[in-house]
């Protein structure tokens, strides 16, 4: 009984002693050379794998980065870690980062309970994207926010909340980290990502394409592409009955009074923004 | 009587056909219609009158733009108000032609007498001309039109046309009543439409439970070559295209083809009905026949409507009380889809309106899936929904098309079956749309 208990003990580490001497050979012989500086930099990263930085996870990012060039490298950047983690970066590897403009997602829709008010009752899935596929929108404009959260849901960085007066989602720009999994998400393609210059920032918070006094109807906040603020700012394009403002506007020159000067108060202008408060 | 069906799914329905003994009646003019320019898949038709002009019931309002496109006629004679772009009930905006009614005149050409003419012409290409100027689209539901379908292409045959006559969404009985009082008129049709294809061998394929129908076009068939009435169990889905053939001919449409490809045509008792009145009788595609009907207390009906006359209008004249409804549904409760607004006009393939009351327009509360597989079971082109809502849920379009999600044919009968009501049918949609969207994209 007792022989029998110990030839099994025996046969076991046996194997085991086995299978570690096979483990450690094939370990060296097929040893991945990872050096310390690649390393150095994955350990920088905020870990976050959200893939904004277009690369497949902080390890492609990492590995990237190491095997980059000085020209290279200036073009990688990390939107969760900002300019505090490319700077790291580049003191490891030695070299100088990039300029990076700080930017934030927003919501170019205005589209609130109060402003666009229900004209029917949807009984579906509580989804923006099933929602999408039945009707226009609960309050008739068919490129309107939708309220049900479907970018809130897919928000890893928790900066994405409806506002239960609202209905629309709001952005908390002090948590946002411009990965572009929202804009992806809506199916109305209501998110973008924009910048933000000296914590100032201005858009257009609509996307309707209808002629004014139908977008009108369903909206009070609606766009009626009056063209006032292109009169202010010659870069502002207006087409398709809608007003749209490039990037290359200066938020600090003309925001306020872009947002001052239109009629419906579909511009949205943002001031005194904080910076991110997740620099890791 | 020896009935067929399909292969795979399917599930039993309560048919709740209350208004199947009802006759067609002809609804009253509205005093406006408006007529979508879009009726049908495919282009918009173009619009060839402007405000202002006089029309006439067959005048024409819109050319057919392109190949896949159909024509537009007037269907009451007034004047033209306006070109106007209103709710089309999924709260979507769409072109309209808005006619104000004047009286009731028709186009010179049009017999609107009550003789049957079933002397065909021989001539294949004026038969096909008659379809295409009459602006007939499968009124089934699909709105595919009609003069496409009946030409083969080249390297096809046809061997079969199936006529569909199964009508299986509860609530409907459109098809039904057409079946049973003008079952003359649609053997000729099916005649038409066997010449046509240069074929002798049509198949009004009817439910079971339609027993006066079945009896009355046995009856009829008998006198005219070439058209044979075959009786298909009553089961959900029977009604759809995939379904019949395969209930009819044994035979199974693949992935991502047409029914030419097993060598059959189908066509809807409405359209076949159409094309009988266009080649025969010269009258285009202004009316049809709807039901309205529902689990509310009133009167359903089968009324003989004018294309692009207001849901209100239908309703009103209806005499059915309003804050009753808690959903109009534009079709029939399994496939049909809800409207918000009730401005929206009848189109050509509007097959019926179904009210519900407000307590049963209500969803039920979903609860975990149990993977019992219920849904498999009853999917009839054999998808596995379970696992479809799974990759919908995580946005996977690889695997949705590994799942063949395209194939779905949005039947409804997994969130039917599903003991834990997931709406299963509805990640189907968003799957299939989805995938519309990447591979429109790419």
């Amino acid at each position: 009984m007792i022989s029998a208990l110990f030839s099994n003990i025996l046969v076991l580490c046996g194997l085991a002693v086995i299978a570690a001497i096979l483990l450690y050979i094939t370990s060296q012989k097929f040893k991945m050379e990872k050096s310390p500086i690649e390393e150095a930099i994955y350990n920088a990263l905020p870990h976050a794998n959200c893939g904004a930085c277009g690369k497949a996870g902080c390890q492609d990012f990492a590995s990237a980065c190491y095997k980059a060039d000085q020209e290279e490298f200036e073009t990688l950047k990390c939107p969760v870690g900002g300019s505090n983690v490319m700077a790291k970066i580049a003191d490891i590897k030695g070299m100088k980062a990039g300029t990076m403009q700080r930017t934030c997602a927003v919501l170019r829709c205005n589209g609130t309970c109060k402003n666009a008010p229900d004209k029917m009752e949807y009984t579906g899935l509580k989804s923006c994207r099933v929602a999408n596929t039945v009707m226009s929108g609960r309050s008739g404009c068919p490129n309107g926010c939708l309220r049900f959260g479907d970018c809130v849901k897919v928000c890893q960085f928790g900066a994405l909340s409806l506002n239960k007066e609202t209905g629309i989602p709001i952005i908390d720009y002090t948590k946002c980290t411009s990965c572009g999994k929202c804009v992806q998400r809506c199916p109305r393609g209501l998110f973008e990502i924009r910048p933000i210059e000296e914590g100032k920032q201005v858009y257009v918070a609509c996307r309707n394409q209808q002629k004014g006094a139908v977008a009108r109807k369903n909206c009070t906040a609606a766009c009626i592409a009056c063209g006032k603020c292109a009169k202010i700012n010659p870069l502002i394009v207006v087409e398709n009955n809608l007003a749209y403002i490039p990037t290359t506007v200066s938020a600090v020159a003309d925001g306020e009074k872009l947002a001052a000067e239109c009629p419906v108060k579909a511009i949205q202008y943002r001031q005194n923004m904080q910076e991110n408060k997740h620099e890791n | 009587m020896k009935t067929k069906t399909f292969a795979l799914g399917g599930i039993h329905l309560n048919k709740h056909k209350i208004s199947a003994r009802i006759g067609i009646e002809e609804l009253d003019l509205p005093d406006v219609v408006y007529i979508p320019v879009k009726q049908h898949i495919g282009a918009p038709a173009k619009i060839v009158v402007k405000s202002g002009d006089k029309v006439k019931v067959g005048t024409l309002l819109a050319e057919a733009d392109g190949k896949v496109s159909a024509r537009v006629v007037s269907s009451i004679s007034g004047e033209v108000c306006k070109i106007e772009e209103i709710n089309n009930g999924q709260g979507y905006l769409e072109t309209v032609i808005t006619i104000k009614r004047e009286g009731d005149e028709f186009e010179d050409n049009m017999d609107m007498s009550d003789k049957i003419i079933s002397e065909i012409s021989d001539n294949r290409d004026e038969l096909l001309e008659a379809i295409k100027n009459a602006g007939i689209v499968g009124m089934g539901g699909a709105g595919f039109p009609t003069p496409i379908k009946s030409e083969i292409p080249e390297g096809k045959k046809a061997d079969t046309l199936i006529i569909n006559g199964i009508e299986c969404e509860p609530y409907l009985t459109a098809d039904c009543r057409l079946m049973e009082e003008k079952s003359e008129q649609i053997v000729i049709g099916a005649r038409i439409l066997n010449k046509i294809l240069g074929i002798q061998n049509a198949i009004i394929a009817i439910d079971e439970n339609k027993r006066r129908s079945i009896a009355r076009l046995r009856h009829i068939t008998k006198e005219y070559v070439g058209v044979n009435v075959q009786p298909c169990k009553s089961i959900y889905p029977q009604g759809g295209e995939k379904q019949l053939i395969n209930a009819i001919t044994g035979r199974e449409v693949p992935s991502g083809k047409l029914p030419i490809d097993v060598n059959c045509v189908v066509q809807n008792v409405a359209t076949v009905y159409a094309v009988y009145e266009a080649v025969q009788k010269h009258i285009p595609l202004f009316r049809r026949v709807l039901t309205v009907s529902g689990n509310i207390d009133w009167n359903p009906c089968n009324y003989l409507v004018r294309i692009g006359t207001p849901i209100s209008f239908i309703l009103e004249k209806n005499k059915i009380q309003m804050d009753k409804v808690g959903k109009v549904l534009i079709g029939g409760p399994m496939m049909g889809q809800a409207i918000s607004s009730l401005d929206a006009p009848v189109t050509k393939t509007t097959s019926g309106i179904t009210v519900f009351s407000e307590q049963t327009s209500r969803k039920p509360e979903t609860t975990a899936c149990i993977r019992c597989g219920k849904c498999v079971d009853s999917c009839p082109m054999g998808l596995m929904p379970l696992n479809i809502r799974q990759a919908v849920e995580n946005n996977d379009l690889n695997e949705m098309k590994k799942l063949h999600i395209q194939d779905c044919i949005l039947c409804g009968c997994c969130s039917y079956i599903c003991p834990a009501k997931i709406p299963l049918l509805d990640y189907c949609k968003i799957g299939k749309y989805e995938l519309t969207k990447q591979s429109k994209k790419a």
